[in-house]
């Protein structure tokens, strides 16, 4: 935690700029607008839910929104840690936090340039294998079959693979490997994180920061494809 | 803690207060109200109100009715608050209370026979809220607010037993408390008790009204809010003659301001309108609130009626009449403190102003006004430091279902841009604060966040 709050110290100029001059025509009432209420949320995700320059701050953009609303409960109820994001969270009731995630959920803006990476081919090439085909002596299934062939996610539980940067990735992984972060049972990522070893994690967040945005970014409506096992986050009709 | 220390607590008394005060606060989590496992009982609307009139006079319901006015006194006293994990099933108890000397873990009251209160009977659920005692005697830690407990009536403990009665049993054997020598000893709790615990129902003061008594019942009884409105003393109990007159929360560190004198949060000039506001929907045309205080009223006073927010505000409002008028704040007039001031309007101009005002006025109720607002003037200058550095939303409530919220700065302002904010804010617009220094902004970097 301390350590991302250092390397969060960058983005105070960034955060600094937009509400500079705001106050010049001060309403007289608070906006009567989710964008006015998310405020709080935006120095850190962005403006649009789009992300900032910070690598370790998630874009919520597009995600779909029963998604980011399964992480807004698991930050609440401390099933998923970030202490700043916990205490922001914790008194607000499960309505609200909905209406939090179809907010980002709506937002559109384009997706970051990918990454450029500085990995060997070989990583790459094991990060696209895992990525598209995954790997059956180890047990990995491809992520691409839960995250959709684009990887864009499906709705309304899984999220898209793409604009998210290495860091990342690679910590929710990681999250996931050692405990701290859970989704809802079954938890298959668990699963998934559980056979994956450190490399594999690193020529995944390689090779996912660097893929380009796809032409079409929104997920898969629900039920588009089978999984190859079940996640308590995305329901079977 | 170092051995030194712990001996000096244990000479002076059992210092269980602090610890029954840190953790209400430590417990400032909401509960499980969302997750589908947990059972709805408690997510229920608020039942009608019970007779708003003086304890003494409150009428027992029968049946349905009497289960009813049970759940709305759990409401008002928030066991849920304690008794329930955020997903965990509701009064099954096993939440963690952090202390300065261990953690304790509270009770399953479900009614299942072995692990739960299932064979308790309305006598032995009256002893524990009445004296403190569990069934066959024994004591219990304060941590469980039986010093405010202690003022309910029989017929009011009746109701939240046979409330407690109809919650679906949970089987799940308490976790012991993980206390350090020798606070694990419960025999110590009698020398505590000797000093900071009067048992005894409350007693309506014949020349107020009704509605003064019930709001005076509520506050010094179910509501415990002198848990954390209370200095904590030398020997850590919170002392009844400092009743009401504001502490540090240990473990939190968040300041629980005076509800006696105008200076702090003393709600003396307030309206009886802004007051009910506040503790109703948790934002009001002076103030708003947040930290523990957002867990107070987001799990208990917002389910409460409108005539018992209103008796409280009534009682409230008096316990701040006639103090003094407040002493005028030394100015700031060394040139130290003028670079300061103009370093925080220059970050209160960029980074503030936007949603609180050019002048401090903020957009009540959603953005509070800063000018003239005490809680940001008090001695302790704990709780602005803390909103500056971890920002935050009142707590969502039927009043306010959608709080409008505040961004963390901790990661963008440097200690002295906090230092030079808060004494900006502290010290303007007529507000007659004390300037704060950037080791007291470092301090608060780490304070617990969950
Ligand atoms: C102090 C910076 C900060 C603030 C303020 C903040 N967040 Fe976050 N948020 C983060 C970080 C960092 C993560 C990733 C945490 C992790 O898993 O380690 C995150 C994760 C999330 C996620 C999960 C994203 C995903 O793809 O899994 C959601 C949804 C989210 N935040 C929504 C919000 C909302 C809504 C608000 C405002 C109420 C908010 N955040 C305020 C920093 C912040
Ligand atoms: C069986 C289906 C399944 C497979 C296979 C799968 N995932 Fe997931 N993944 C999910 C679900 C469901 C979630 C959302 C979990 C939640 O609600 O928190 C998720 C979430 C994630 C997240 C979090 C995204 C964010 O914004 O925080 C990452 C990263 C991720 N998966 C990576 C992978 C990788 C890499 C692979 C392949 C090695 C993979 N997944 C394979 C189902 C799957
Ligand atoms: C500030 C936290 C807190 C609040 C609020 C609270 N309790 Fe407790 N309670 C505790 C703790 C801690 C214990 C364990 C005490 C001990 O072991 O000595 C406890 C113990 C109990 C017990 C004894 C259970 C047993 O099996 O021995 C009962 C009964 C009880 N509480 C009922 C209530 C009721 C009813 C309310 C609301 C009116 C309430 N509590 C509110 C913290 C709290
Ligand atoms: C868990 C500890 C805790 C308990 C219990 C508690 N409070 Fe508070 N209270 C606080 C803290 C901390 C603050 C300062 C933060 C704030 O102003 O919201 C506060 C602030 C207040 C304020 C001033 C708000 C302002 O903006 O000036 C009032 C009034 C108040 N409390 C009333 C009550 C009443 C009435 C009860 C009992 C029903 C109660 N409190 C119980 C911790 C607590
Ligand atoms: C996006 C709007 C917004 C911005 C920008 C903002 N605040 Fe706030 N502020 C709020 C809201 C909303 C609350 C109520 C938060 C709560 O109850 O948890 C609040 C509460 C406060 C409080 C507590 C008030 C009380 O009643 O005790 C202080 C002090 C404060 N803000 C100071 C600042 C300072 C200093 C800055 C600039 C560094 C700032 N705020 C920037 C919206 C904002």
């Amino acid at each position: 935690m301390i350590i991302r709050f250092k390397r969060v110290l960058v983005w105070l100029a960034l955060s600094a700029a937009p509400l500079a001059g705001a106050q010049a025509q001060q309403p007289e009432a608070a906006p009567d607008t989710m964008e006015a209420r998310v405020q709080a949320c935006t120095p850190c995700h962005g403006a649009n839910g789009q992300g900032t320059s910070d690598p370790y701050f998630p874009r919520l953009a597009g995600k779909p929104s029963g998604y980011l609303n399964n992480q807004l409960l698991a930050f609440r109820n401390g099933r998923r840690h970030y202490p700043p994001m916990n205490y922001l969270l914790e008194f607000l009731p499960p309505d609200y936090l909905k209406n939090m995630a179809d907010y980002f959920a709506a937002q559109h803006p384009p997706l970051p340039a990918p990454a450029v990476v500085d990995a060997s081919p070989e990583v790459m090439e094991r990060g696209r294998t895992l990525v598209t085909q995954g790997d059956y002596a180890h047990e990995i299934p491809a992520c691409s079959s839960c995250h959709g062939p684009s990887l864009t996610g499906m709705e309304p539980g899984i999220p898209g693979l793409l604009g998210l940067r290495a860091s990342y990735i690679s910590a929710q992984l990681g999250a996931w490997r050692y405990g701290t972060r859970t989704a809802i049972a079954p938890d298959c990522m668990q699963i998934v994180a559980g056979h994956l070893t450190e490399d594999d994690v690193r020529a995944i967040a390689a090779y996912l920061s660097a893929q380009p945005a796809p032409k079409e970014s929104s997920p898969a409506a629900q039920g588009s494809y089978a999984l190859p096992f079940a996640c308590g986050s995305e329901p079977t009709r | 803690m170092k051995p030194s220390h712990l001996f000096k607590k244990v000479l002076s008394g059992l210092a269980l207060a602090l610890a029954l005060a840190a953790s209400t606060a430590a417990l400032a989590q909401n509960p499980a109200q969302t997750s589908g496992a947990t059972p709805t009982q408690a997510q229920s609307q608020p039942p009608a109100p019970t007779q708003p009139a003086a304890p003494a006079q409150t009428r027992v319901g029968v049946g349905g009715d009497l289960v009813a006015k049970g759940e709305y006194l759990a409401r008002a006293g928030d066991c849920v608050a304690c008794h329930t994990t955020p997903e965990g099933k509701l009064f099954s108890g096993g939440r963690a209370m952090p202390t300065p000397f261990g953690t304790l873990y509270t009770s399953n009251i479900t009614p299942d026979p072995e692990t739960g209160i299932g064979k308790w009977t309305a006598d032995d659920f009256y002893k524990t809220m009445h004296e403190g005692r569990f069934p066959d005697g024994g004591l219990l830690y304060p941590a469980m607010p039986f010093t405010s407990y202690t003022k309910v009536t029989r017929e009011d403990s009746d109701a939240i037993f046979a409330y407690l009665r109809t919650i679906p049993p949970v089987r799940q054997a308490d976790r012991p408390h993980d206390l350090q020598f020798p606070y694990n000893n419960r025999s110590l709790i009698l020398g505590w008790r000797t000093l900071f615990f009067s048992e005894g129902t409350f007693r309506p003061d014949p020349k107020q009204s009704d509605e003064w008594n019930r709001g005076a019942y509520l506050v010094e009884g179910l509501g415990h809010c002198g848990m954390c409105h209370t200095a904590i003393n030398a020997l850590g109990g919170s002392s009844e003659s400092k009743a009401f007159q504001g502490g540090l929360i240990p473990m939190q560190n968040w300041y629980a301001p005076s509800l006696t004198s105008n200076k702090e949060a003393g709600l003396g000039d307030w309206s009886i309108k802004d007051i009910a506001d506040l503790l109703k929907s948790g934002v009001s045309h002076r103030g708003v609130v947040y930290g523990p205080m957002a867990e107070v009223v987001y799990n208990s006073l917002q389910y409460l009626s409108d005539e018992d927010t209103r008796a409280m505000a009534v009682y409230l409002k008096s316990l701040a009449q006639g103090t003094p008028p407040e002493p005028a704040a030394s100015p700031l007039p060394t040139t130290e403190s003028s670079l300061l001031l103009s370093l925080g309007k220059t970050v209160y101009d960029r980074q503030c102003a936007s949603c609180h005002g050019a002048e401090g006025k903020g957009m009540p109720p959603h953005y509070p006004p800063l000018a003239g607002n005490q809680s940001i003037q008090m001695g302790s200058a704990v709780n602005p430091i803390r909103m500056v550095l971890n920002g935050g939303y009142p707590p969502g409530t039927s009043g306010n279902p959608h709080p409008y919220g505040m961004p963390p700065f901790a990661q963008s302002l440097s200690d002295n841009e906090i230092a030079a904010v808060v004494t900006y804010i502290r010290t303007s617009w007529g507000n007659r604060g004390a300037p704060v220094s950037a080791a007291d902004a470092n301090a608060l970097r780490s304070a617990p966040l969950d």
